[in-house]
C-alpha cells in the first residue's frame, strides 16, 4: 500500500476499494445508457435504423435515444461512406461531443473505403484518418446483429473507465484539423 | 402508362425536329437501342435559333410536348477529343422520348444552358459541369454541386488523376 500511496497522493485514492465501487456504479450507468448520435451518411444508416426499430430493438441495451445533437451523445456511429466533402463535418461533430466519447466505424467504407478503395476519388480511405475509432464493424452493410455486437464491445470499453483518471480516454492520435 | 394516340415513333420525332432545325442536326441513329439525334457543335448552337431555341421548341411544340428533361449526362471520348453532352427528353403527355447528343470539343466544351426551358436542368447542368467540365453558358449559378467547392479538376474525365491527398487526408492506395 505504501508504494501506491506514494504514487497517488490524492487522498481519495487511498480508499481504493471505495473508488472501485464508484467506478463500477458510474460505468454501469454509463454503459447501460449509451446515447448514440443520429448520424447516417449512406446505406449503413438504413441498417442502423433497423437496429433501432422494433425487430432488433437497440433499446433493450439502453441505447435507444438517438440524440439529435453531438452535445448530448456519447457514441458516434459513423454509418456510411465518408467523403472528402463530409470529412470536416464529421471531425467537427466529433469535436463537439463531450468526453468520454466513443466511435464505431460501421461498414467497409468507413473502415478502409470499401468498394471505393481504389477508384473512389471522393472517399476518405478510412474514417480513422480523421477521428480515433474504438470499434470496427465489417460488412457491407453490417447486419443489425453485428451493430449490436459492436455496441457490446463499446460497453465493454466503457466498463474499463476510471472516474478519477480522466486522461485514459484522452488519446491524441495523429489526426488532421480540417478547415471549417 | 397507356399508349397515347399522339405518341410518335423516333423516326417521326426526328423528322419534326429536322424540319424546323435542319441546319443544326448533324445525323441520327435509328438502329441504336435508344435512337438518338446528333447535333452540330459549331457556332450555330450558340447563336439565335441554336440549341436553346431547339430545346424550347421541343418543349412547346404540340406534336412533341417534351415537358420532362429526364437527364443530362456527359461522356468523355479522349480518342475523338470530344465530350458528348446527352439530353434525354420525355413527354409525359404523349409518352414518347428523344435523346439528343452534342459532341463538344474536349478542350473547350461549351453549350447554351437550357435552365430557363426546364428548371430540372439547373442541377443536372451543375453536375455535368462538376464531373465533366462542360460549361453551360447562361446558367445562373454554375458552381460545383457534388465535389467540394475547392476541388481541382473534373473527376469523371478519362484522364483525371486522383490526387494524393485532399486537405491533408491521404488517399491511401492499398
Amino acid at each position: 500500500m505504501s508504494t501506491l500511496e506514494n504514487k497517488n497522493p490524492d487522498p481519495l485514492l487511498k480508499n481504493i476499494v471505495f473508488m472501485n465501487l464508484v467506478d463500477e456504479v458510474v460505468n454501469a450507468t454509463r454503459s447501460n445508457s449509451v446515447w448514440p448520435m443520429t448520424f447516417g451518411l449512406a446505406c449503413c444508416a438504413i441498417e442502423m435504423m433497423a437496429t433501432g426499430a422494433a425487430k432488433y430493438d437497440i433499446d433493450r441495451f439502453g441505447s435507444g435515444p438517438f440524440r439529435g445533437t453531438p452535445r448530448q451523445s456519447d457514441l458516434m456511429i459513423v454509418a456510411g461512406t465518408v467523403t472528402h466533402k463530409m470529412a470536416p463535418r464529421v471531425k467537427r461533430l466529433y469535436d463537439q461531443m463531450p468526453e468520454p466519447k466513443y466511435v464505431i466505424a460501421m461498414g467497409g467504407c468507413v473502415i478502409r473505403g470499401g468498394p471505393y478503395v481504389k477508384h473512389g476519388y471522393h472517399v476518405v480511405k478510412g474514417v480513422d484518418l480523421i477521428i480515433p475509432v474504438d470499434v470496427y464493424i465489417p460488412g457491407c452493410p453490417p447486419r443489425p446483429e453485428a451493430l449490436l455486437e459492436g455496441l457490446f464491445k463499446v460497453q465493454k470499453l466503457m466498463k474499463r473507465e476510471k472516474v478519477l483518471d480522466r486522461t485514459r480516454r484522452r488519446t491524441k492520435p495523429e489526426v488532421y484539423r480540417p478547415i471549417g | 402508362m397507356p399508349p397515347s394516340k399522339n405518341q410518335l415513333t423516333s423516326e417521326q420525332i426526328f423528322a419534326v425536329v429536322k424540319e424546323e432545325f435542319s441546319s443544326l442536326v448533324e445525323g441520327e441513329n435509328l438502329e441504336a437501342r435508344d435512337p438518338y439525334l446528333t447535333l452540330k457543335a459549331d457556332g450555330a448552337i450558340q447563336a439565335q435559333g441554336g440549341f436553346a431555341d431547339l430545346a424550347r421548341f421541343c418543349r412547346d411544340d404540340s406534336r412533341l410536348h417534351f415537358d420532362l428533361l429526364s437527364c443530362i449526362s456527359g461522356i468523355d471520348y479522349p480518342d475523338r477529343q470530344v465530350i458528348e453532352a446527352v439530353y434525354c427528353l420525355d413527354s409525359t403527355v404523349h409518352n414518347h422520348w428523344l435523346i439528343l447528343k452534342v459532341a463538344l470539343p474536349r478542350n473547350n466544351p461549351r453549350i447554351p444552358s437550357v435552365e430557363d426551358v426546364w428548371r430540372t436542368a439547373d442541377w443536372h447542368e451543375r453536375e455535368t459541369y462538376d464531373l465533366m467540365g462542360v460549361i453551360f453558358e447562361g446558367h445562373h449559378n454554375l458552381v460545383r454541386i457534388l465535389c467540394a467547392e475547392d476541388w481541382v479538376g473534373h473527376p469523371l474525365r478519362k484522364d483525371y488523376v486522383i490526387p494524393d491527398s485532399y486537405h491533408g487526408v491521404k488517399n491511401v492506395v492499398y
